[in-house]
């Protein structure tokens, strides 16, 4: 017993895993940016993220070259019409019985109405309509659809977020629950809620999706990242959207 | 297709400084990096901005491969007379991009 003694003391020093974030505290990564780095997102002459707004405008009313309408076609003027839309997704194809992301219900649209190949993940033209469909709910609370077919790829995205991954074992939950506010290398761990995404990324120097985000964290930990609209990936998404049900879109976000 | 973005007063007194923003899409590719392949890719920046005010050249700027993608540039004139301001971006493989704004001095 003497031998245990010590060894109970480690364990008992160790943290305990953390709940989730009381709902006061919840803090958008925008808070935890330099006072420059946020007055690069707030000023839109600023925001680079904007350029990309401003061609996810021209595409949306440019008719593809298939003869079919263009996306204004169908959905007329964005600023009403998608108003709230990307404060709800992922939401649940009935047709597909599976959940959806945002960039996903933009590129079905592309093949079933506009009759075209999908746009790549990542690529430039799909970035440019997501952020500026997203744009349009700007100032809007993230506002997850109550819909059960949902709950069993959320509780899904929530084990994801909570289990232990890669070479290094750690879950997303040990950084974004328990350490937030503190540092990793410097800088400040923030709770990784996805409200400016697609975000400009000072690092990246360009706009990149929630995607490309997680697979930076899954390659940081050194696990093998999920595939681009893998099934993991929308339902990590679903659950991060549910944790951060009510706090204000930002799209285009900054980060650094 | 809406690749660049300028701001500055759309009126103002004769004399006073006014302040030009500019905000252009460029991946100001350095030269130096290599691709996923290991091959370096080739430089593709920016050259040079240059801000004209009617016919008199106002602001004019050398960028180079330091400079970072989507480049911002602000600076100030003096508002002199009604007209037009004409910003141009020029760069390698051909790149030349033009905006044109006009103000109204009184």
């Amino acid at each position: 017993m003497t031998r245990l003694l010590p060894l109970l003391g480690i364990l008992l020093a160790l943290p305990a895993p953390a709940a989730d974030i009381p709902r006061a505290e919840r803090r958008s990564g925008f808070d935890f940016m330099s006072a420059p780095n946020r007055e690069m997102q707030r000023d839109d002459m600023l925001n680079p993220g904007m350029l990309w707004v401003g061609e996810g405008e021209a595409l949306w009313n440019r008719a593809p070259d298939s003869g079919a309408t263009a996306c204004s076609g169908c959905h007329g003027d964005a600023k009403e019409s998608m108003k709230g839309v990307a404060a709800r997704y992922p939401a649940f194809s009935g047709k597909l019985d599976r959940p959806v992301s945002l960039q996903q219900r933009i590129n079905l649209c592309r093949t079933e109405k506009q009759r075209r190949e999908a746009f790549a993940p990542e690529s430039r033209p799909l970035l440019a309509l997501t952020a500026y469909v997203a744009h349009q709910s700007r100032g809007l609370p993230v506002a997850p659809p109550q819909d059960a077919r949902l709950d069993e790829h959320r509780a899904r995205g929530k084990a994801l977020f909570t289990t232990p991954l890669g070479q290094l074992g750690f879950s997303c939950a040990q950084c974004h629950d328990d350490n937030w506010g503190r540092h990793l290398a410097g800088s400040p761990i923030p709770q990784a809620h996805p409200t400016g995404y697609p975000i400009y990324r000072l690092e990246w120097q360009t706009l990149g999706s929630l995607q490309r985000r997680l697979r930076n964290c899954l390659t940081g930990v050194r696990a093998e990242p999920f595939d681009w609209d893998a099934e993991e990936m929308v339902q990590l998404e679903l659950y991060l959207m549910q944790r951060a049900e009510g706090m204000k879109l930002e799209t285009p976000g900054v980060r650094p | 297709m809406n690749m660049a973005r300028i701001s500055f007063p759309k009126t103002a007194k004769k004399g006073e400084v006014i302040e030009i923003r500019t905000l252009i899409s460029h991946v100001m590719e350095t030269g130096y990096r290599p691709d996923a392949t290991g091959r370096v890719v080739p430089r593709d920046i920016i050259r040079r901005f240059t801000c004209r005010y009617n016919d008199t050249e106002v602001f004019r700027a050398d960028l180079w491969q330091a400079v970072a993608a989507n480049p911002f540039i602000s600076f100030t004139t003096v508002a002199t007379e009604s007209g037009r301001l004409t910003f141009t971006w020029d760069g390698d493989n051909g790149f030349s991009h033009t905006e044109t704004g006009d103000i109204t001095v009184t």
